[in-house]
């Protein structure tokens, strides 16, 4: 069951200093309403995984391991491969995570990255069939939270779209009824680039990128998930309140905006 | 029951969707309220062929007692599907797409609750998802916000919604599950009307901002329609129980 979460006695006290602030267009770290904090991308830190990449947004700290392996498609898309994301909030991330089965939390974000680069197709599915309705390349994607200062949503979908961008593919052939190894790597496709760029409201504000002290305080979160053409292949609303219908349309043109600028941060640790 | 086999194609050439509807339309929709016994506050859904039950329970002593909060109620919110309910049988432990809708559909009806009234209790929302036919976390909310007002549960106002969708390019109202399935995009919306504010939103497919500009446009109207079914569902509800009063007293009046 899903229940109205507790609000740790620190969030209320810092409620005022944060509404006070930004009633004068400030904010507790001194950016603007539109601003992000610095991003760093880091990729290819994990050698044992097909890729991976490392994400700073501030002082929120995120990694994202790509593992491919061969398996069975889904029996309704058998010239497809498959796809899963999962993200995990490690306890050693903040005093609120706690080991266990997911929380509630864990599971939004996994369905929120997941929902981003699965429904702007990202991952070209179809070049990983190595026989047809029979062996197909399986991507995992697993996103590891390692701190948290906020906004985890952008920062757990760029760690993914980046391990993906940095992912190699093992070559594979068939041999009678044997998948076998052919030897080499070569890139794994992708069609698209999705980022997920989210919106706190606080008070009558509405601030990008919210920092953990912002979340504590906001009555609501949107993330809209922009793919390269500048066109929305995901949303979500999150939090106890709401947004009026315009704040969204603006939230949606801004999104537009912010996306591009992070990808091209997450292209250019690409190109090294 | 077979698994229906994909449609050729989700709108024909008179511009009507596989169930004959228009773009613009919604699906036949039955709203019932207080239908259970036990539960402080009970709504009936069916929207198309979903069919969608929802029982509240409180405020109540929170149980158990660390998860109370101090000013205000816990509201807690299980959406669940009953494993016969889809095409192929599910299973009946929770999954993480009930679990995710049971958060956001929590938290499209917070903002209406009035829970500082009842601080230390819990208000249990269940809804149960007996056939599901696409749409079904709106329809849950339309139906959960019915059914806390049948709890006598103080609110600013009810919730509303529905959803908007793409099918073959074109914008649609309430999509139904073949056209949530094969359909380009969709997007679930929950309105409070007269607050104007948008409680859940979410969206997967694909959607150009100007698609998604006017298909946002066309749920918010489809929700103030809601909104004016359910005021009618719960005014009918009073009305049989004025009813049903006055045949008692006049029963007595010639004993």
């Amino acid at each position: 069951m899903s229940a109205t979460p507790q609000l740790p006695p620190v969030a209320r006290l810092e409620q005022k200093t944060v509404v006070d602030l930004l009633s004068k267009g400030r904010r507790i770290d001194e950016r603007t309403p539109e601003n992000y904090r610095q991003i760093q991308v880091q990729l290819g830190l994990i050698e044992k995984a097909n890729g991976s990449a490392q994400v700073f947004l501030g002082k929120s700290k995120v990694l994202a391991g790509v593992k491919i392996e061969t398996g069975e498609p889904f029996p309704d898309t058998p010239e497809e491969g498959v796809l899963t994301v999962n993200a995990e909030l490690v306890p050693l991330a903040s005093p609120s995570f706690e080991a266990g089965p997911p929380s509630e939390a864990a599971i939004e974000l996994s369905r929120v990255v997941d929902r981003g680069i699965r429904e702007s197709k990202a991952v070209d599915l179809k070049s990983l069939v190595i026989q047809k309705g029979k062996k197909v390349q399986v991507v995992y994607v697993d996103v590891y939270v390692l701190d948290h200062d906020g906004n985890l949503i952008d920062a757990a979908a760029m760690a993914a779209l980046g391990a993906l961008v940095n992912s190699k593919v093992a070559k594979m052939e068939v041999k009678g009824d044997e998948v076998v190894v052919k030897g080499g790597h070569h890139q794994l496709p992708l069609n698209n680039y999705p980022i997920a760029v989210t919106f706190a409201k606080i008070d009558k504000t509405i601030v990008i990128d919210p920092s953990l002290e912002e979340e504590q305080v906001m009555s609501a979160r949107l993330t809209v998930t922009i793919d390269k053409n500048g066109d929305i292949c995901a949303m979500q609303k999150g939090g106890l309140s709401g947004f009026t219908p315009d704040e969204v349309r603006k939230a949606v043109q801004m999104a537009v905006v912010k996306a591009a600028e992070n990808r091209a941060k997450i292209m250019a640790a690409a190109k090294g | 029951m077979p698994e229906p086999k994909q449609p050729e194609r989700l709108i024909d050439d008179k511009g009507l969707r596989i169930d004959g509807r228009r773009l613009d339309e919604l699906r036949p929709i039955k709203l019932e309220v207080g239908i259970l016994d036990k539960a402080d506050g009970s709504a009936y859904i069916e929207q198309g062929k979903n069919k969608i039950l929802v029982a509240v329970y409180g405020p109540r002593e929170a149980h158990p007692k660390h998860i109370a909060m101090p000013e205000r109620a816990v509201i807690r919110c299980r959406y669940h599907m009953a494993p016969f309910s889809v095409d192929e049988r599910k299973s009946p432990a929770p999954s993480r797409r009930e679990m995710e809708l049971s958060k956001v559909i929590r938290e499209s009806l917070e903002p209406v609750v009035l829970t500082e009234l009842y601080p230390r209790t819990t208000i249990d929302l269940f809804i149960e998802v007996l056939q599901s036919d696409g749409g079904s976390r709106c329809a849950g909310i339309t139906a959960a916000s019915l059914a806390l007002a049948d709890a006598g549960i103080p609110m600013k106002e009810m919730v509303a919604a529905c959803a908007v969708g793409k099918i073959q390019g074109k914008l649609a109202l309430d999509l139904s599950d073949a056209e949530d399935k094969y359909g380009d995009a969709d997007i679930p919306v929950a309105l409070v009307p007269n607050a104007g504010l948008v409680t859940l939103l979410q969206m997967d497919g694909h959607l150009t901002p100007s698609e998604f500009e006017q298909g946002f446009s066309m749920a918010l109207e489809a929700c103030k329609t809601l909104h004016a079914m359910q005021r009618e569902a719960l005014k009918k509800k009073y009305a049989t129980m004025k009813e049903v009063a006055e045949e008692k007293e006049e029963a007595e009046v010639v004993a």
